[in-house]
């Protein structure tokens, strides 16, 4: 998995509405990349319904957060729907899992990202990243503590 | 004693609630709703509280999860009546900003120790999520 102090690669992804998202759209302010998966598999559900009860918290530090996973544009769409959340969901899907790979989170085996959480500074640096184990939910806690440890200045 | 962490609309924190009651041990109650999932959780959460002021916190939250099908305002006054409480008082209080913050702070203490499901239970300190299970039972037991 990418280290931090590394340059976050770039990428422009189309989100759920097929709108081109692009990680330099965020300079300036710090954005969390929350990959994951596959949409509606049972521990992602529960992960963005917590991350979407957190938002207010994050939106109160200016602090941007997206979804990546390698599902399609209108699969994000459907499983946006279905969770009831407004977090922007971006599809590394064509060509499969590339920015997940940039990431060093492409499973080969599973074709599929891990579990991934990238921080990423307001200069385009990865300031923290954590991979969650297999089937556990990292916490909004992990993300809280990177941001109160990393104030930028 | 336990501290749970759940939300008053979420089917598995009813089956918890069931679990613990016929347990012998003192529960502390923390909400944490998740209204994506549940768009009624924060409204309950507030009833809750709401009665609490009255002092009939444990028999609103006891009413609600027993019976999660009714969960619309007329039947939140219903139970209010049942309990006798003061149902102007109880309508003022629930939609109330202290309320309000009293239930979002339970939440951001459950973000904190990091709850991302629930029910989620802690007992001494270290968190049991889930339906309480065996090994919630085990620790239960081997507690001090």
């Amino acid at each position: 998995m990418i280290e931090p102090g590394s340059a976050a690669p770039d990428f422009t992804l189309p989100d759920q509405d097929g709108k081109q998202v692009a990680l330099a759209d965020f300079r300036g302010r710090r954005v969390v990349l929350v990959f994951y998966p596959s949409d509606f598999s049972p521990v992602c559900t529960d992960q963005l319904n917590l991350y979407q009860e957190v938002l207010p918290q994050f939106e109160e530090r200016g602090v941007a957060l997206v979804g990546i996973s390698v599902d399609g544009a209108f699969s994000h769409k459907a499983f946006q729907k279905q969770l009831n959340v407004t977090i922007p969901l971006l599809a590394d899907f064509h060509p499969k899992g590339e920015v997940a790979r940039a990431y060093g989170l492409y499973s080969e085996e599973y074709g599929v990202a891990g579990r991934g959480l990238v921080l990423v500074g307001p200069d385009g640096t990865v300031d923290w990243a954590y991979l969650s184990p297999p089937l556990e939910v990292p916490g909004a806690n992990l993300i809280f503590d990177a941001l109160d440890e990393r104030t930028p200045a | 004693m336990v501290v749970e962490y759940a939300d008053l609309e979420c089917p598995y924190c009813a089956k918890a609630h069931l679990i613990l009651k016929a347990l012998p041990v003192t529960r502390v109650f923390r909400h944490f709703p998740v209204t994506s999932k549940h768009p009624r959780a924060r409204v309950l959460a507030a009833a809750a509280e709401a009665a609490g002021l009255q002092g009939r916190f444990w028999e609103m939250h006891d009413s609600l999860l027993e019976d999660q099908g009714h969960q619309d305002d007329p039947h939140l006054w219903q139970r209010a009546e049942a309990l006798g409480l003061d149902l102007e008082r109880f309508e003022r209080e629930r939609r109330s900003a202290g309320v309000a913050e009293r239930v979002e702070r339970d939440f951001r203490s459950g973000v904190r120790a990091g709850v991302t499901t629930t029910p989620t239970q802690f007992l001494a300190g270290e968190a049991h999520p889930g339906v309480p299970g065996a090994s919630f039972r085990a620790a239960l037991r081997s507690g001090p």
